[in-house]
């Protein structure tokens, strides 16, 4: 345990520290920066747009990876093993690879335009890339894997008798899963919802290629700050905001998590 | 369709269950009578989890039929069947009240919420949960839960409670106060109760009738009365409590009652049975008198003390007669030094009525 804690102290936590310094000081000491991130209608338009993805991608991936995690975990043999093949393959691609993956299946030109169009379903190509929907569809398809785990555990924990105690009691299938499964997944949920939103928070790479630009986030614009318009003291402003955010999310979630997880 | 505080009458016919090549249920024939307290009892693996689960609608019998009050019920789904379960390790709703756990059966079948509230209340007193309504079931001890799934199962009235051991993770004396509180609820709700256990005191204690099991088979149902004290086989004989087993040579009918040879002795038994040559003779140790000498004519074995347990209320005395059959009985303490003593031999006597005749 100790080393570890030291070996984050020295790979995190004191270049952070450089990076909260440097959001006080430059250009010039005070919190100006803080200033800026709070009133700049451009840092602004990007909180509220990373906020919004960030919650759609996470209730996208948490119900297509509850859907994944039930067939998964309570399947028959050859879904689970094609569950698990779903699950597993996306893990064995980096996320460059997949990123221009999806910019060559949705682009204007790409395989989706063109057999709609090829089918005479549409005439003018959809817009499914280079925009808010190319960056959704890209970051939950990543996400998705890593928001069956924390559910997989979950489900795998639920002691199966509870719930032929309901269909004993009357409820059909459909009631079961909603007042039974669903809210003794509940610990499974909150986690794997936590995991995905923190992850989709710090998303540089995939928002930048299948955002064109048009739809920065962020870690992006953290980015751009500090390596293209040379405003370090904002980046770092952003920075510690986006940090002191997350924590906040955490120390907040890991409350609710635990007891819950207890029962 | 079962029309709510009626209790079912159940039949089981030629039932069989199959996993893969294991064959857990044998041609199962079974009839559960109307309002009776029916205990399931067999070693682990016997197949008694099975039926029950048969009984309750969560597994498909791979031969037989099932039927409730006449209806074939065979292919009906559980929630249809309207069977109350109390499983082994209680099965609650971890998110929901006491209270909501109660309400659960009466919310699904779409009572009114005023009615709900009035017999999930009155469900809550006749368990003993007064005060307890709000909690969780995790802030519950283990007797205080197995309450709420005994009223979670009966609030809705079920034509039969099913009960899948129960007791098993409580302590022994919650255990005795649980079993009277089962015996009350049972003679208050007229319900037909179905009680899993492997614990052969508690199906005497609390059955009507018991039905023993071993390896996926039902081997005999009766009274605890009958199959105590006529088991129909050496595996009943044992597995309802202590039993001595003596070889028997030359068994025969002999007008009325049988006869047959016990270490070159003659004995009696009464009844008779298509029984001859070879058999054994069964008898429980507490008819078994400890005496100096037998009488011409009775039964009795004589055999040496080579150890003895001290019980507490009682000393148990193993012996050993002369063809070397080990068999034990039960004295008072102060017999038991006495019986020590002395190294002669001493007769273990029994009335003709307490012999039991079973093939070898
Ligand atoms: N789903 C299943 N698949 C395969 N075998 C099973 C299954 N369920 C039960 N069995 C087997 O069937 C046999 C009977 O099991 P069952 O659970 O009915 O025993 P039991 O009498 O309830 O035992 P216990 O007293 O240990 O609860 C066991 O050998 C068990 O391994
Ligand atoms: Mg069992």
């Amino acid at each position: 345990m100790a080393p570890l804690l030291l070996f984050l102290a020295v790979a995190y936590l004191w270049p952070f520290l450089g990076v909260v310094k440097w959001s006080f000081t430059l250009p010039e000491p005070g919190l100006g920066q803080y200033g800026a991130v709070l009133t700049d209608p451009l840092v602004q338009s990007v909180f509220i747009r990373t906020l919004r993805i960030c919650l759609i991608v996470t209730l996208v991936s948490v119900v297509a990876a509850y859907a994944i995690t039930v067939v998964w975990v309570r399947g028959t043999p050859t879904q689970r093993m094609l569950a698990e093949f779903c699950i597993l393959v996306p893990f064995w691609i980096s996320v460059l690879t997949r990123a221009f993956g999806w910019v060559a299946l949705l682009s204007n030109r790409g395989l989706i335009n063109t057999w709609l169009q090829s089918i005479g379903f549409i005439s003018e190509p959809l817009a499914l890339v280079r925009n808010e929907l190319g960056v959704i569809i890209g970051m939950t398809h990543f996400l998705i894997p890593f928001a069956v785990f924390p559910l997989a555990s979950a489900m795998r924990n639920l002691d199966d008798r509870v719930l032929l105690a309901a269909r004993g009691m009357g409820a059909s299938r459909t009631r079961t899963f909603w007042s039974v499964f669903v809210p003794m997944t509940m610990s499974g949920i909150i986690g794997s919802a936590l995991i995905v939103f923190v992850f989709a928070l710090g998303f540089f790479v995939t928002p930048a290629i299948l955002g064109g630009g048009r739809s920065v986030m962020v870690a992006e614009l953290v980015y751009l700050r500090i390596f293209q318009s040379p405003d370090w003291g904002l980046g770092s402003a952003i920075s510690v905001v986006l940090v002191l955010f997350v924590g906040a999310l955490m120390a907040l979630l890991f409350r609710y998590v635990r007891p819950r997880q207890m029962v | 369709m079962h029309q709510p505080g009626r209790a079912a009458e159940i039949k089981a016919i030629g039932i069989g269950k199959s996993f893969g090549t294991f064959r857990a249920l044998h041609d199962l024939t079974l009839d559960i009578g109307r309002g009776e307290f029916l205990a399931l009892l067999g070693p682990s693996g016997s197949g008694k989890t099975t039926f029950l689960m048969i009984l309750a609608g969560f597994l498909p019998p791979s031969d037989g039929r099932l039927f409730s009050d006449g209806e074939d019920i065979t292919n009906r789904p559980a929630e249809l069947r309207s069977a109350g379960m109390v499983f082994q390790g209680y099965a609650l709703f971890p998110h929901m009240s006491v209270e909501a756990n109660i309400a659960f059966p009466l919310k699904v079948r779409k009572v009114p919420a005023a009615e709900i509230k009035e017999r999930v209340a009155a469900m809550i007193e006749r368990v003993g949960l007064k005060g307890h309504a709000r909690k969780l079931p995790s802030q519950l001890s283990g007797g205080q839960q197995q309450r709420v799934a005994l009223a979670r199962a009966l609030v809705f009235q079920p034509g039969v409670l099913l009960l899948d051991e129960p007791f098993s993770a409580l302590d022994k004396s919650l255990r005795g106060q649980m079993q009277a509180e089962v015996k009350r609820l049972h003679e208050e709700t007229g319900t037909t109760f179905v009680f899993v256990t492997h614990d052969q005191s508690e199906a005497l204690a609390l059955a009507s009738r018991i039905a023993i099991f071993n390896h996926g088979e039902l081997l005999q149902v009766g009274t605890p009365g009958e199959v105590y004290d006529r088991p129909a086989s050496r595996f009943v004989a044992e597995f309802l409590g202590e039993i001595n087993m003596l070889p028997l040579t030359d068994v025969r009918k002999d007008n009325g009652s049988m006869t047959g040879l016990c270490e070159d002795r003659p004995v009696t038994l009464r009844g008779s049975q298509d029984v001859t040559g070879d058999a054994l003779l069964a008898v429980r140790p507490e008819y078994m008198t400890i005496r100096n000498e037998a009488s011409p004519g009775e039964n009795g074995v004589s055999a040496t003390t080579v150890g003895t347990t001290y019980l507490g209320s009682a000393t148990k005395l193993d012996l050993l007669t002369k063809q070397g059959t080990k068999l034990s009985v039960s004295v008072p303490n102060d017999v038991a030094a006495n019986a020590l003593g002395s190294s002669n031999p001493i007769w273990l006597t029994w009335p003709a009525e307490r012999g039991i005749l079973l093939a070898r």
